[in-house]
């Protein structure tokens, strides 16, 4: 018995959905003169479809802005977080205590050139490593001076910044291992001391140190925190130890960067670092780091996220008012079926089938959200023009938010049009007929 | 064969506690190519018995047999295919849509029965040929004459060839001079294209085109009169009374 209801309850839905499909052929041969029926319809109340589109015109024109100022602002912070590089971990020592006032991070110095040289051999996820130990200095150049961050590291720190040179050459070992007085510039320092001229191969002198100038690093512009990643002065991490700032014991250094083998060993290469750094400073079970492994990228990524969630925050506001553009539709729509109720009766008297009356009302309310739909993308286009002009974000239309738009006032036509097309398609003929 | 039968056919209308017979077990036979006016008062139940003989309304209890087939309890769809297909309606109010051609007006029942546009145009522009219209295609129903509309409303009537054309009182809003114009394109088709025509009227005059005259009244059948010559092939009366 239940196999057998089942089974004619599948020959029910099949029959059912084979007729719609057949019905749907057939219809096929009237949709150009549908279409055409529609648009005459809608040309005889010009006013009231303008307005009837406006909602859509509105809600899509909004939905397209939204995303473009979105995608604009996350291209951004896309952009920033390759110029610092990426997988990046940072690691930088812990605080000291001097009479129980602690003093923050970073003013401990524990970490050496043995470290960082033990990271790099024994660290399977981690690519490469860079120590570095900077300070703040005054250049000097001819009658130009200029304080800058001047950073000690590694040729490693071209690879983990993923910085190149617009000009001359980078670190040899040699000069890392014999301290030799030369640097690598970043733009803003080049301006400020150079002017027009080009610094390869000049001398300039920090903390009255002459250096050669032996090359110039690309332009990165501003980092997610909006500082200018160009104002700075390369030198042989050698050089910073023994010529510019001193350590407190031989081969310090200030903080080390690394740069994991991808964004899945991040977490490896943390868990191996740690690791490996607790057993070189003999720390014991019980006992606090001594250091702290920072990881730059996920909290990049999170920035990113973050501003991801408030574009799709701003899109669903906006699809509100789509939403109201597409009761608009239907209030229309069902006024529409009322006034036009003898019409109605005409064509069914004369043969027209419950799908051919709903699929009429159903095309008249999806070509007025597809013009509308189409009107709002240019709008919201020209508005996302005026945006990025007048208040000067990055904003960019993706053809996802063109797609995602004309869908959703598709989606609407079709939805909002259905149950004015499903009233009109059950009208009694003769009622339809003497209605005045 | 003959093409319509009713058997038995009762419509009962419920107003409240009150049934109301608008037909009381009507049968009736009507043949290929015969030329029927229907006639009574207002509340006789002719228009109900139109309704029903156009597909439009269905019997309480009874039969409706068109061309054999008991069309009584089909569902909406069947029943607008049949109307489609078999019958044409011509109405007092002529029934057209309005900002749109004669050409497209006649076109609507091709348009339903689904057949590609160039074939549609082909038929229509044949079928406004016949009622006197061709050269009118574009024309809009605001810009025709009473008689020119009925016409069209005609022709829309005529494109499908459907076997039957009903007419609910098709000179109603018309004069006298082109109430005869349009009663002769009746005739017309029906001697020469052999349509059954079954027309609802008041008028004596109007019903003098017809050779078969059928009276309600209270929704039964008063009287069932044939003149003139019968064509060979149409059905005698089954029911004399």
């Amino acid at each position: 018995m239940f196999f057998f209801s089942v089974y004619s309850a599948a020959s029910v839905v099949k029959n059912v959905f084979w007729f719609r499909l057949s019905r749907v052929r057939e219809d096929m041969i009237n949709i150009p003169s549908t279409i055409r029926i529609s648009f005459r319809a809608l040309r005889v109340n010009k006013m009231r479809s303008a307005l009837t589109m406006l909602g859509i015109i509105i809600g899509v024109g909004a939905v397209i802005t939204m995303l473009a100022v979105g995608t604009g602002a996350q291209q951004r912070i896309g952009e920033q977080l390759a110029s610092v590089g990426s997988n990046l971990i940072m690691i930088v020592p812990g605080s000291t205590t001097a009479g129980g006032v602690r003093m923050g991070a970073g003013t401990h110095s524990t970490l050496s050139m043995g470290d960082a040289e033990a990271i790099q051999k024994e660290c399977p996820a981690v690519l490469y490593v860079a120590p570095t130990l900077s300070g703040v200095a005054q250049i000097i150049y001819g009658n130009q001076n200029w304080a800058t961050s001047v950073t000690g590291t590694t040729t490693n720190m071209l690879f983990v910044r993923d910085w190149s040179l617009i000009g001359g050459r980078p670190f040899t070992n040699e000069e890392i291992k014999s301290a030799a007085k030369v640097c690598l510039l970043g733009q803003t320092v080049v301006d400020n001391l150079f002017g027009g001229i080009d610094p390869l191969g000049h001398v300039i002198r920090i903390k009255n140190v002459p250096f050669t100038v032996i090359g110039v690093l690309d332009i990165k512009g501003q980092d997610p925190r909006g500082q200018d990643q160009d104002d700075i002065i390369y030198v042989p991490v050698t050089t910073a130890q023994k010529k510019l700032f001193g350590t407190a014991f031989p081969g310090m250094v200030r903080v080390i960067m690394i740069e994991a083998k991808s964004t899945e060993d991040l977490p490896a290469a943390e868990r191996q670092i740690t690791e490996l750094l607790r057993q070189r400073h003999r720390i014991g079970l019980q006992q606090d780091d001594d250091f702290t492994v920072r990881n730059l990228t996920s909290m990049m990524q999170a920035a990113e996220q973050s501003t991801r969630v408030m574009a799709i925050l701003l899109g669903a506001i906006a699809s509100v008012s789509l939403l109201v553009g597409g009761i608009g539709i239907m209030n229309i729509m069902l006024v529409s079926v009322t006034e036009r109720t003898r019409e109605i009766g005409i064509r069914m008297a004369i043969g027209a089938k419950t799908w051919d009356i709903r699929l009429q009302f159903i095309i008249e309310a999806l070509i007025l959200s597809l013009i509308g739909g189409f009107a709002g993308l240019i709008a919201g286009v020209s508005a996302s023009k005026i945006i990025s002009v007048l208040a000067g974000w990055s904003t960019v239309v993706s053809p996802f938010s063109v797609l995602l738009a004309f869908g959703f006032s598709g989606f609407v036509g079709i939805f909002f049009g259905f149950y004015p097309a499903y009233k009109a398609s059950l009208l009694d003929p003769i009622e339809a007929l003497r209605y005045e | 064969m003959a093409l319509l039968v009713t058997e038995e056919i009762t419509k009962t209308y419920r107003l409240g506690d009150i049934a109301l017979n608008a037909l009381n077990h009507v049968s009736l036979s009507m043949g290929r190519g015969e030329f029927i006016a229907i006639m009574g008062p207002s509340g006789s139940g002719k228009s109900t018995f139109m309704n029903i003989l156009g597909c439009l309304d269905k019997p309480t209890s009874g039969r409706y047999l068109l061309e054999g087939v008991d069309v009584a309890h089909m569902d909406r769809d069947e029943l607008a295919s049949i109307r489609n297909k078999k019958i044409g309606f011509v109405f007092q109010g002529f029934n057209l849509l309005s900002r749109t051609s004669a050409l497209e007006n006649v076109e609507l029942p091709l348009l339903y029965d689904g057949l590609p546009a160039k074939e549609r145009a082909e038929r229509s522009a044949a079928a406004l040929a016949t009622v006197g219209l061709a050269g009118r295609e574009n024309h809009h129903p605001n810009q025709l004459s009473g008689g020119q509309q009925q016409r069209v409303a005609i022709a829309r009537a005529l494109v499908n060839k459907a076997p039957i054309i009903l007419a609910d009182e098709p000179t109603g809003n018309l004069d006298t001079k082109t109430s005869f114009e349009i009663m002769d394109l009746f005739v017309k088709l029906n001697e020469e294209s052999n349509i059954t025509i079954i027309l609802v009227t008041h008028e004596k005059e109007i019903a003098e085109f017809s050779r078969r005259r059928i009276f309600f009244r209270d929704g039964v059948i008063v009287s069932d009169e044939s003149s003139g010559p019968q064509r060979k092939d149409s059905v005698q009366n089954e029911k004399k009374i």
